[in-house]
């Protein structure tokens, strides 16, 4: 992170190609990246398509160690100063694949990341789905959660694309001004490392 | 520089045949691994321990002891004791028992066991893991080294006034490795105490394996032990070999695709290119060990799995002759002419390093070089003086 701009990494779990969930995630970078701007932010964006590493992510499970692929992935996320998380609504929940993604990064790789949750689904009944669901995920993660979660209908995508209240449109921009202020007032942080500065062996032994 | 094996002791259908030994048969199969790994030159056999079936090696000294009956030469390790749920009190006594019945043929790697029921049946909590391992080292490291010994630690009872007995072999106790594949903390641990630092080298890739080594080598150096060059470090290693590589190949992959560890998951080629398993001819097998080097730096010790995913005893007495006639007396040339001087081997009891004198002095009946040569100098002057 530079003082001028700010990293945002999208993660989608759509699995068609191209997905309505992908559509989504797309309308919020780009409103986010113009909330940037107009602080005066570069946004620097970076799309993770989970279907691309579905069998890196079974194999991770399995074998304890990502891909490289996989592996870039993970880190990308780890080192964005904000995230979009994007999933279809599957039986009353995020997708298997989308949780995949997130068993597998590291616990506390999220905490504090200014974070924006939108899902998709066929209709609008479940569009709860995201409070009861995603927004519990993202709490145990200590993830910044912003306070806008969107939901996208198939029907939003036929209405009239303009702010009107309540539309997908007004959400995706209030969602995305908040989720671009948190990533302008968040402070550089730098992940631990516990290669480069081990903790001395005098303090592991006496800090039980 | 050491090689051998190490068996962890799983009962595993062999996927081809659909077969499962007995216990009975199971146990009988390790003992001849290990009896064999002396037989082919190996230099280790070490136990794996596991309480939870599907495994047999819940009492790791019992079959050392066996073992240690039985063979003259090997060395005897573990793979891994587990320093967390069992009482170092009770790991103090088995193992200088064991080295003294062993002649000092011991050494042991710590381990902490990532079963999370063994925990709670042995009293524990999966969540005192580091703590345990190292509070209970910590007792353990004195108990070896103090005749009377008084503690008080947080996981343990206290102890006034004990004794562990036997006293290790000699005085000397057991040389110990830590094992790790991804804490930290343990590399840190073998650093402070200038113990070995083993990573199993099978499960993760090897730039992983590197950040881990390269750790406790910096460690060590910083705990005053020598450069980090001179840090005591294992490897281990998962080979199947057959002349042609595509034999192996398609004579493993059966295995390799129910193993336990790895079934389901990556193909065998992608598992091969992102770890360190090497399935191929035996000259890969060579290449890619001497590769390890590269990056741990020279190192004093190779194991390799033996027994395992149910591959037949046959089998594994076959890849065990391999190992022995084609693989090792070639590593153990290339790996002594590239180890600079100052790099130790691997420590063992005085007894050991006397005995292994012993055997590499000249023989009793000396050779027929030995006496051309002898009877050259007696016969010929050896200069003309001026």
């Amino acid at each position: 992170m530079t003082g001028s701009s700010r990293t945002l990494v999208v993660v989608s779990a759509g699995l068609g190609q191209p997905s309505s969930t992908r559509l989504l995630a797309d309308r919020l970078t780009a409103a986010v990246e113009r909330h940037l701007g107009d602080g005066g932010l570069q946004g620097r964006v970076a799309i993770v398509e989970l279907r691309d590493h579905a069998q890196d992510l079974t194999n991770h499970l399995l074998t304890g160690f990502p891909s490289p692929k996989l592996q870039a992935a993970i880190d990308s996320v780890l080192g964005a100063d904000g995230l979009i998380a994007v999933s279809p609504i599957f039986s009353a929940s995020y997708s298997g694949l989308f949780k995949l993604f997130f068993d597998v990064v590291e616990r506390d790789g999220l905490a504090g990341m200014p974070t924006l949750i939108a899902a998709t689904g066929g209709t609008a009944r479940h569009s709860l789905a995201l409070e009861h669901a995603l927004r519990p995920l993202f709490a145990y993660l200590n993830a910044a959660t912003v306070a806008t979660s969107v939901f996208a209908a198939a029907e939003d995508w036929g209405t009239a694309g303009v702010a009107a209240d309540g539309s997908l449109v007004e959400r995706i921009d209030r969602a995305a001004a908040e989720l671009g202020a948190a990533m302008t007032a968040r402070q550089q942080r730098m992940p631990a490392d516990p290669f480069a500065d081990p903790v001395p062996f005098e303090d592991l032994l006496g800090s039980r | 520089m050491q090689f051998g094996v190490f068996s962890v002791g799983d009962i595993t259908p062999d996927p081809t045949t659909g077969r499962t030994v007995s216990e009975a048969d199971r146990i009988q199969i390790m003992i001849t691994v290990a009896l064999k790994a002396e037989e082919v030159g190996l230099d280790v056999f070490a136990a794996g321990e596991h309480h939870n079936p599907p495994f047999i090696t819940s009492s790791p000294t019992t079959m050392l002891g066996f073992i240690a009956a039985q063979t003259s030469r090997l060395l005897l390790s573990t793979a891994t004791t587990l320093i967390t749920t069992n009482d170092p009190v009770k790991i103090a006594e088995d193992y200088a028992m064991l080295q003294h019945l062993a002649d000092g043929r011991v050494d042991l790697m710590m381990g902490r066991g990532n079963t999370g029921p063994v925990y709670p049946w042995f009293g524990q909590d999966i969540r005192n893991g580091i703590p345990l391992a190292y509070e209970h080292y910590a007792l353990l490291h004195r108990l070896w080294r103090e005749d009377v010994v008084d503690w008080e630690g947080k996981l343990r009872t206290p102890l006034t006034g004990f004794t562990s007995v036997p006293r290790p072999l000699d005085g000397v106790p057991p040389f110990v490795w830590h094992g790790s594949i991804r804490s930290p903390e343990i590399a840190e641990q073998a650093a402070y105490y200038g113990d070995g630092f083993f990573h199993n080298n099978i499960f993760w890739p090897s730039d992983h394996v590197k950040r881990m080594v390269e750790l406790y080598r910096r460690r060590w150096e910083h705990y005053g032990h020598g450069p980090a060059d001179q840090a005591i470090v294992g490897l281990g290693g998962h080979v199947f070999m057959r002349k042609n590589s595509q034999d192996a190949i398609r004579e493993f992959r059966p295995y390799f695709d129910h193993a336990p560890v790895y079934g389901g998951g990556p193909s065998l080629e992608d598992y091969m290119a992102q770890t360190p398993m090497t399935i191929g001819s035996p000259q890969q097998v060579i290449d890619r060990t001497l590769g390890f080097r590269e990056f741990v730096g020279d190192y004093q010790r190779q194991l390799f799995i033996a027994d395992h995913a149910g591959l037949p005893l046959k089998t594994v007495l076959e890849q065990m002759d391999i190992l022995g006639e084609d693989v090792v007396p070639v590593l153990r040339r290339e790996f002594a002419a590239l180890k600079p001087a100052h790099v130790p081997e691997a420590p063992v009891h005085p007894r050991v390093a006397a005995a292994r004198a012993a055997l590499e002095a000249p023989a009793v009946e000396p050779s027929l070089e030995a006496a051309v040569e002898t009877r050259a100098a007696v016969e010929t002057p050896a200069a003309v003086p001026a």
